[in-house]
């Protein structure tokens, strides 16, 4: 490729930033420009996602390229929007002003994208525009007189077609070329939309007005009244047996990988704490971990091939007047959609809300979201209790139990947010979307976007997981047992300890003190307390038949009230540290982290105590 | 006046103004730089499940969900 033709130029790094209306097709050549040379962080003390990237021009010129997030004005209107104003601005705290913007600009789409860039004229910074999508633009019959446009604009117009290295060719020639000179700003008092009306007149032939008509084709199925919920549902249906059936297989694999790696490594190791610190701590918390790592990124391709192709602003739409019972706004659902699979980019994604007590409501009930977390939990409870039987002959009730867990955790979020959103006296919850064009998923994109999520949540694995569980293990061997003393040698543990301490509080819910012992280590992940109960039980939780061997041995051990009182617990209980976190950075408010997990424990506690007295009434055991 | 709230599916209008419900109303100031201002012509295209709420209005090229509440903030006059 020609980018590293010439590595004896001189390399001037440039520091240039991708600026945009939501839709532009920003993404897709900030993807083509930078490939895998792209790091993903977020901005300090706001969880806007950062995205910066690196690439050379032909003529060796190293550029620093910053995707800011998509904004239709600098008058800015949510967390996003502000991120993007204050770095054009140069007024962001730890951000420097870029030397450079790249606007860019859908042809298919010029009425709106062209009074954001009238906006950007006024800032004094050099621009250049990037105009994407006009192969589309072409195909849905608009001609584009570029040369007019860019002489009367006074800024360098390259048409770039993000597909592959040649469409971006023009823009990396352009970024060659000397800085233009920073166009002149609208006069004052001259209205943009007039402007942009002009614009629009003079350079654009518009035969068929633009109109995309496979939109509006797709858009009478899609937002039918009637066919749009059904098409939903069975978008939504498919989506989640996928996720489940899909996973399984590279779901067992990995299991089995992983448990082979450790036999491997550690049959050499002489047992004693050393072998037991890899096994038991770091492997098995790992281990069990990293097995939904299928899972996770299916259920996020979904959620990006569903985003690219312009659909979920869709999904939104339909069920906005479902989220108003909840007093909320469609906005609300893409980001409760996503905590299905993990609560944490959830809420990340529940900044393009702009409503801040919508956004703040959003990220409370996005826990009770049932997260692919809980589901080892579920399973395992379920199998070892719930009867393996058919319910009117074609329905599962191990199945219809888990649906039904589902279900209450979903109408209970309804509840919560109507509760916290009665009283307020609040204007209006707007939910003003824009339903782009559908496309194609981009694959490179959907690839990228999982690798970016596969990263992120290994390194979670790395760091917050394996450390907890090395301090759990560490509380749950030390001190260690005198000789000869009879029972499990946790009972001599800190966290054995810990653990009877705890069931003052939790033996009205039916939990016996190793419940309460695994609920700690359930904190750093929920899914761990599936092997940390294996360990408690002093089974041995390093490979993964310890769920099969832990089934039968509860069943005997426990009453169905307190495994029912389990399930009911998980489906409310905050057990997770990182979506605290995640809370506290994106509400930057403790107080409202410590509120959240106050009501979530309280629902725990509640549904956990009155399923347990319930349950054993029903079934008739003292 | 016809609002946009009222217009019926399919139908086609010209925007006429666009209101303010507040001084410095945000809803207004967003519509307006989402293209909603007078001269633009506008067609109701999906209107919401359930109920009424929310719509789909094809505006230019560009295509938005309101709710009725936003929507009963652009005055129209009818294209004969």
């Amino acid at each position: 490729m020609s980018a590293t033709e010439s590595p004896q130029t001189p390399a001037s790094s440039l520091h240039i930033a991708l600026v945009g209306n939501p839709n532009c097709g920003k993404t897709s050549l900030f993807n083509q420009l930078t490939g895998s040379r792209q790091k993903v962080a977020n901005y300090a003390g706001v969880t806007v996602e950062r995205k910066e990237g690196f690439f050379t021009t032909p003529n060796g010129r190293a550029i620093r390229v910053l995707d800011l997030p998509g904004a239709y004005s600098l008058d800015s209107t949510s967390p996003d929007e502000d991120v993007t104003r204050d770095v054009c601005l140069g007024r962001h705290r730890t951000e420097p002003r870029p030397e450079m913007l790249v606007a860019v600009i859908s042809a298919t789409n010029l009425r709106l994208h062209l009074r954001f860039l009238l906006e950007l004229k006024q800032l004094g910074l050099p621009v250049v525009v990037a105009l994407s999508m006009m192969d589309e633009a072409r195909r849905h019959g608009l001609q584009i007189d570029v040369a007019g446009l860019q002489a009367d604009l006074g800024i360098p117009i390259v048409p770039v077609i993000s597909l592959n290295r040649a469409g971006v060719m023009p823009l990396l020639q352009a970024l060659d070329l000397p800085f233009p000179a920073p166009p002149v700003p609208l006069p004052a008092g001259l209205d943009p939309h007039m402007e942009v009306r002009r614009l629009l007149a003079t350079y654009v032939v518009d035969p068929a007005s633009g109109t995309d008509r496979l939109t509006d084709r797709l858009d009478r199925v899609f937002l039918h009244p009637v066919w749009g919920p059904v098409i939903l549902l069975i978008v939504l249906f498919v989506m989640f047996q996928t996720v489940f059936a899909w996973a399984q297989p590279l779901m067992d694999g990995l299991g089995n990988g992983i448990s082979l790696f450790g036999e491997i490594v550690l049959k050499p190791l002489p047992g004693g704490v050393l072998h037991s610190l890899l096994a038991d701590g770091v492997l098995a918390g790992a281990g069990t971990v990293i097995v939904f790592l299928p899972q996770i990124l299916i259920l996020f391709l979904w959620i990006l091939a569903l985003e690219e192709s312009g659909y979920l602003p869709r999904a939104a739409f339909l069920l906005d007047r479902l989220m108003a019972l909840a007093g909320l706004s469609g906005r609300s659902f893409i980001p409760l959609l996503s905590s299905f699979a993990c609560a944490i980019p959830g809420i990340m994604a529940a900044r393009t809300i702009q409503n801040p007590r919508d956004r703040l409501v959003t990220i409370l009930i996005a826990p009770l979201m049932t997260c692919s977390a809980r589901l080892p939990v579920y399973t395992l409870l379920i199998g070892a209790f719930v009867p393996h039987r058919s319910v009117l002959g074609i329905f599962g009730l191990q199945g219809l139990v888990l649906f039904g867990l589902y279900a209450v955790a979903i109408i209970s979020g309804v509840i919560a947010a109507r509760v916290m959103t009665r009283g307020v006296k609040s204007e209006e919850h707007p939910l003003l979307l824009e339903l782009p064009s559908y496309r194609r998923p981009n694959l490179r994109s959907l690839a990228l976007g999982l690798w970016q999520q596969a990263v992120m949540f290994l390194s979670r694995v790395g760091t917050i997981i394996v450390t907890l569980n090395v301090l759990l293990w560490a509380l749950s061997s030390f001190p260690l047992p005198p000789a000869g003393a009879p029972g499990p040698a946790i009972d001599y543990s800190l966290a054995g300890r810990i653990g009877h301490l705890m069931q003052w509080v939790f033996a009205p819910i039916g939990f016996n003190w190793q419940i309460c012992v695994s609920l700690i280590p359930g904190l750093a992940a929920r899914e761990v307390a599936v092997s940390s109960l294996a360990t408690v039980y002093a089974i041995g939780a390093t490979d993964d038949g310890a769920a099969d061997r832990l089934l039968p041995l509860l069943s005997t051990q426990w009453s169905m009230a307190t495994a029912f009182s389990l399930l009911a617990w998980y489906v409310y209980a905050p057990q997770c540290i990182s979506t605290l976190a995640v809370m506290r950075r994106e509400t930057g408010s403790i107080k409202t982290v410590l509120g959240a997990a106050a009501y979530l424990f309280g629902l725990a506690y509640l549904a956990a105590f009155l399923t347990y007295h319930i349950t054993r009434a029903i079934t008739g055991v003292p | 006046m016809l609002y946009l709230d009222t217009l019926p599916k399919g139908g086609h209008a010209v925007i006429e103004k666009v209101e303010q419900r507040a001084p410095l109303d945000p809803i207004a100031t967003r519509l307006g730089e989402l293209g909603f201002v007078p001269g633009e012509a506008v067609q109701v295209v999906a209107t919401g499940p359930m109920g009424r709420d929310p719509i789909a209005v094809r505006l230019g090229t560009s295509r938005f969900a309101l709710r009725r509440g936003e929507a009963a903030r652009v005055g129209l006059r009818t294209v004969s």
